[in-house]
């Protein structure tokens, strides 16, 4: 078999069209590819493809395979997984990269498995070491608190990247690439698993994960009714409401409030924390926020280590002027 | 015929210590365990065993566990017992120490499962509080070429299905998987039960069942680390923190407003 070459960027797509992530992957796999000086290359997974390939040529590939089959119109992991293992073993890549989205979190691990192959996971940033023509990736570990850098052994060397990690590039409508037609063979018995049912809980109004302004409360508030107080405040922001993991578990507020480790990974301008205490779990979330203001009773707060603004004091009285001055603000 | 369920443990360092006390060997590229603070099971885990024990409450089940590392801290692997499992299987070799690579983890939980002759369902945690790898479970999947489901917040066995509720970034969705399967849970799942007495005591009765690397039929291939870890260190943060200090708090909350519009932030 050929010498493997080139990054593999497995590219997801939303509602017709590349997906955001993937235009980050592609950013991330511009300069990885660049370094090795060889081919870029993304994968797409679905029955109608042609708007996403021209807009991953547009933001950098050199080469789509289009996987068309009818089996992967709707996202299911075993024949998603069957599609990207024999994908890769044909393309034989050096490097595959894929995105940390909550379908990324299953495939890359299995398709690292299927392969025999390590995987790098949840990466912040990938670079290489081109003396070796090795990834290096880093990613935090021990929920935040230190920095790993690893590598892998094995071709391909997979990383995940944690989506909003990466800026997208911005996409250039003239460039030229080349579009491959990469057929599988896919059989619905491949699918072990099915969705019998989807139940929504999200708040209405902003996304959190898109959200420019979160403003998110912890244990500290004491019981879910000061959250009403946080909406009040994210309306006028034009924001959403997050939480800590500790309000989560008390129950107050459903886990797709969650921000952290476990929880959304969020980059917002602007990121108000009410009686968190900034635990490296939760920090691990919002690394990415431009800038963190913190409200907390205990000036030693660890939140306040991590945050650009911070008042020291009891979110009852805080909130309610912070509140009625941003109201009066936003109206002039 | 009794459900066989199989959970998936780790024992880590305590995740919950305080920040001040996490501290690296740079040149040994190892967390260093903190005196005084004892390991415990890795929390999701604990809601793994904790959905195991929700199953067998409602059904006839036996409940597993296993656990692979290069020394244990016995009291601490024998909670799950307490609460409430029946047996414990520890894959304990000084081989087994380089947890950051999932490969060889996922390797040897696999060779065991297949020594005790499978299991109709394996229960994880979604990730382990160390490397945070969420990725030994998957790969034991792929190993055993088991149905997989991951972050279950609730978890039913009936008619030959795994019925899960897995958490999706919206809420939930319901799905059901073919046995034999693996599912992963998440906190979601909810508290784990606390030991009863009489659990204490069954457990502190038990021994568990001690395999080493011989034991387990392992090639090399399957045994050669496919991660390296080349650095780790502890990230410092030069962000300066503004204190906006009014006349009472109230003062300052209104001031922290105009600081912001200062700033251009909102
Ligand atoms: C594996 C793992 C994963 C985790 N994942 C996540 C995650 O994704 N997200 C997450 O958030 N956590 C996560 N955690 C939990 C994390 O370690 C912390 O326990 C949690 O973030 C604490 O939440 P908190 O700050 O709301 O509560 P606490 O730590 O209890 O802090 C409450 C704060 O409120 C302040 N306060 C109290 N009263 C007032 C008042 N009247 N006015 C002002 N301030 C007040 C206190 O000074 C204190 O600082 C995880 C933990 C583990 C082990
Ligand atoms: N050494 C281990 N022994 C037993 N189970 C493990 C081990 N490592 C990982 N697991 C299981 O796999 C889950 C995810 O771990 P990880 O992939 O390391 O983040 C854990 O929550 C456990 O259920």
């Amino acid at each position: 078999m050929a010498d493997a070459t080139g990054v593999l960027v497995i590219g997801q797509t939303s509602d017709g069209a590349l997906d955001s992530t993937a235009a980050e992957l592609l950013a991330a796999g511009r300069a990885i590819a660049a370094a090795l000086d060889e081919e870029l290359s993304i994968g797409l997974l679905g029955d109608t493809l042609d708007v996403p390939a021209q807009q991953a040529i547009a933001h950098g590939a050199d080469r789509v395979y289009a996987v068309n089959h009818p089996l992967l119109a709707e996202y299911q992991p075993d024949v998603y997984l069957a599609a990207l293992d024999a994908l890769c073993r044909d393309a034989n890549p050096r490097v595959v990269l894929i995105s940390r989205t909550p379908e990324g979190r299953e495939l890359a691990p299995r398709l690292a498995f299927r392969l025999g192959v390590g995987l790098a996971q949840d990466c912040l940033e990938v670079s290489l070491d081109e003396s070796a023509r090795t990834l290096l990736a880093n990613r935090p570990v021990y929920g935040g608190n230190a920095v790993a850098v690893v590598s892998c052994e094995r071709t391909p060397q997979i990383a995940a990247i944690r989506p909003k990690a990466y800026e997208p590039a911005q996409p250039d409508p003239s460039r030229q690439g080349q579009i491959i037609s990469f057929p599988v063979e896919l059989d619905a018995s491949q699918a072990r698993t099915r969705v019998v049912e989807r139940v929504q809980e999200e708040s209405e109004g902003v996304k959190l994960e898109e959200a420019r302004v979160v403003v998110s409360g912890g244990r500290g508030l004491g019981g879910p009714e000061p959250f009403a107080g946080l909406e009040n405040l994210a309306r006028l922001l034009g924001g959403a409401v997050g939480a800590s993991r500790a309000a989560v578990d008390s129950g107050w507020v459903p886990s797709s409030y969650q921000v952290g480790l476990t929880g959304k990974a969020i980059t917002p301008d602007l990121y108000i924390t009410v009686a968190i205490s900034g635990a490296s779990q939760h920090m691990a979330g919002c690394s990415g926020a431009k800038c963190i203001v913190a409200i907390n009773k205990d000036a030693d707060a660890n939140i306040f280590k991590d945050a650009r603004y911070g008042v020291v004091g009891d979110w009852e009285k805080v909130i309610p002027a912070l509140t009625e001055a941003v109201r009066e603000l936003v109206d002039t | 015929m009794a459900l066989k369920i199989a959970v998936l443990a780790k024992q880590v360092i305590d995740p919950e210590m305080p920040m001040a006390a996490f501290r690296i060997d740079g040149d040994a590229k190892r967390v260093v365990p903190p005196a005084n603070i004892p390991p415990v099971v890795n929390g999701f885990d604990e809601n793994a065993v904790e959905a195991a024990l929700r199953i067998k409450d409602a059904q006839e089940a036996t409940v597993t566990v296993i656990s692979t590392g290069a020394e244990f801290a016995l009291d601490v692997m024998k909670k799950p017992l307490s609460m409430g499992a029946d047996e414990l299987v520890l894959l304990q070799d000084d081989a087994f120490s380089n947890t950051i690579d999932s490969f060889l983890t996922a390797q040897l939980l696999a060779a065991a499962v297949r020594k005790l002759d499978g299991f109709d369902l394996i229960i994880c945690g979604r990730q382990a509080s160390d490397w945070d790898n969420a990725q030994v479970p998957l790969g034991v999947a792929e190993i055993l070429g088991l149905s997989c489901v991951s972050l279950g917040k609730k978890v039913e066995v009936s008619d030959g299905k795994a019925r899960v509720e897995r958490i999706v970034p919206d809420g939930y969705e319901v799905v059901e998987a073919t046995l034999p399967a693996l599912v992963t849970v998440s906190n979601e799942l909810g508290q784990p039960r606390y030991p009863t007495l009489r659990g204490i005591m069954a457990a502190t009765r038990k021994r568990p069942t001690v395999w080493s690397k011989n034991d387990l039929a392992l090639d090399d291939a399957q045994s050669e680390a496919r991660i390296t870890l080349r650095q780790l260190f502890i990230p410092i943060s030069d962000q300066e923190c503004e204190i906006i200090e009014g006349e009472d708090p109230a003062d300052s909350g209104r001031l922290l407003a105009l600081k912001l519009r200062e700033a251009k932030i909102i």
